[in-house]
């Protein structure tokens, strides 16, 4: 349904996306993954003829976005990143507004945004600016579907929203995805990676890996050990200065080891023993998106620096 | 821990706008170079209860010290004993490392000399050598929240109040955020942060979790997630905020 063909885009010199390339098919939740300032909603505003890129270009259903603008125009629903609908009107207005300037009412795809729209009906009266974050966030998506659109684009929709609105969201989500919606969804948040069909995890302009989350897991080529120790900052420490360690992170009560060579859990807790670190547990472990995004960054070298512009 | 260790106290601490009761009643204590998680859902009083910790807005009733001051009668005490950073990004874009460094310490009231001192180990410390004369804005996100935590800590406060500190920054760059703030703490700075990062706020000491203005919970994380049976703070958080009852 989308293609990106070798899409490059610079600000004043400096490479915000470099030569990327995927597809997102018919029907599916498609997420890019990645931290502020990877690319994503460059991409994002590319797709929706806001911006151009400096070369490369994006078919929709065949079409070429630049040359035929209108119809991707009329055939997606963009929710930018920032809340960008009119804060003086009311909750109806605004609605009735984005209904009205795709030539459609409110009534023709009310099924479309039933769902999440009717937790908005008690408060149709008052000024958007007024809301919650968790409502603001319903209504953009209510303007962004209300013309039926075949693609629904969302930046970041869940960035800086808790994790009781952000589960309440993905639901909503998964809603609009079995009534046939297209959905490309960008989030910082690797956790959210696992309710799409498919991701491709971004870092500075380029991507890492694009598959499904279990293929992107089952990729994971090193070994994986989990310790569990209530001394996290001092084992994390003694494991810096261990011999054959390469990388270890925190995860919340745990640390992840990741190891090319095969040491045992006996090994590993003897070596931690001699640095001091009395009370550890260790197992090997299954790999979460979050650890195969990190892996990426250290493998591909693409560490944040200063001055790599 | 005696009375003196404390670094904040709250007793029964309200806010009230009109008949709405922001913050209802919190009461609770955090230790010196503790590292105390202040979890909530968006609109449970949050970013209410902060800005009364930090002397910005008055009470409506209850107690509080911060770093031994009283929150009603010596704020302008507190404000100097206190750091913050939110996720806002509070640096100077268009002025170099170099230089906001020195603005912010010459406010927190550093000497000339300190100033110096203290700025070069600083950037040294985050490796800037390179860049120190740089404008802010040309840092990547990640480098500008580490160099902001830095400054906020540079005049040595008692507390640092951090709000949101980690939000849209890489994964590996968060967790170097977060070896900054177990070096603070161990320097007996005490740490006040909120996250929408749940694996987070297992790194903390203690974690609160805040509902409809109440603090429904305090506890270590792994006290709360045997409470109430669950396996992350995440579930924890899920299992308690759904139990919300504030709407609009």
């Amino acid at each position: 349904m989308v293609e990106f063909h070798h899409i490059n885009k610079s600000y004043d010199g400096e490479p915000a996306v470099k030569d990327i390339s995927f597809t997102v098919d018919k029907g599916e939740l498609f997420g890019l993954i990645g931290p502020d300032g990877a690319g994503k909603s460059t991409l994002f505003r590319i797709l929706t003829t806001v911006l151009l890129p400096d070369s490369g270009k994006i078919l929709f259903d065949g079409r070429d976005v630049v040359e035929d603008y209108k119809y991707i125009r009329r055939n997606v629903g963009y929710m930018p990143g920032k809340f960008s609908l009119y804060q003086d009107l009311s909750v109806r207005e605004n609605l009735e507004f984005f209904a009205t300037i795709f030539n459609t009412t409110i009534e023709e795809n009310y099924d479309l945004i039933k769902d999440i729209y009717e937790q908005l009906e008690p408060f149709e009266n008052r000024r958007a600016g007024a809301l919650s974050g968790g409502m603001k966030q319903k209504l953009a998506l209510s303007c962004a579907l209300i013309h039926k659109p075949k693609i629904l684009v969302l930046d970041e929709p869940t960035f800086g929203v808790d994790a009781v609105s952000r589960k309440e969201f993905w639901e909503m989500l998964k809603g609009l995805k079995e009534k046939g919606v297209t959905i490309l969804v960008s989030t910082p948040y690797m956790d959210e990676a696992e309710l799409c069909d498919r991701v491709a995890l971004i870092q500075k302009g380029d991507i890492l890996e694009i598959d499904t989350p279990e293929g992107i897991i089952n990729k994971f080529d090193k070994k994986l050990y989990k310790l569990r120790t209530p001394e996290i900052y001092p084992t994390l420490t003694a494991l810096s200065k261990m011999e054959g360690m390469e990388l270890s992170f925190s995860f919340g009560q745990e640390i992840h080891i990741y190891l090319k060579e095969d040491i045992d859990e006996i090994g590993l807790e003897k070596q931690l023993k001699e640095q001091g670190i009395q009370q550890v547990e260790v197992s090997k472990g299954r790999p979460g998106i979050e650890d195969c995004f990190m892996d990426l960054m250290v493998s591909g070298n693409l560490l944040e620096e200063v001055g790599d512009e | 821990m005696n009375n003196k260790d404390f670094t904040i106290t709250a007793k029964n601490l309200t806010k009230q706008f009109g008949d709405f009761t922001a913050v209802d009643a919190i009461s609770f204590e955090v230790g010196k170079g503790e590292i105390f998680g202040f979890l909530g859902a968006n609109g449970a009083g949050k970013t209410t209860a902060i800005k009364m910790l930090c002397g910005l807005s008055m009470p409506s009733s209850g107690e509080a010290t911060i770093a031994g001051y009283d929150i009603y009668k010596e704020p302008e005490m507190i404000k100097k004993n206190i750091g913050y950073m939110s996720q806002h990004f509070s640096l100077y874009q268009d002025m170099t490392i170099r230089e906001n460094i020195r603005f912010y310490a010459g406010i927190y009231g550093l000497t000339n000399k300190q100033i110096k001192e203290r700025g070069e180990q600083l950037i040294k410390e985050l490796k800037l050598e390179n860049f120190a004369d740089r404008f802010v804005a040309d840092l990547p996100l990640g480098f500008k929240q580490k160099l902001a935590f830095s400054i906020a800590v540079i005049h040595n406060p008692k507390i640092v109040f951090l709000d949101e500190p980690t939000s849209g920054v890489d994964p590996i760059t968060r967790r170097q955020f977060w070896g900054l703030i177990y070096e603070a703490s161990h320097r007996g700075i005490t740490v006040f942060v909120t996250t929408h990062y749940l694996e987070e706020a297992e790194y903390c000491d203690r974690v609160s979790i805040m509902v409809d203005g109440e603090m429904r919970d305090l506890d270590t994380p792994v006290g709360l997630m045997k409470k109430y049976n669950k396996k992350t703070m995440n579930d924890v958080f899920l299992y308690m905020a759904v139990r919300s009852k504030r709407k609009e």
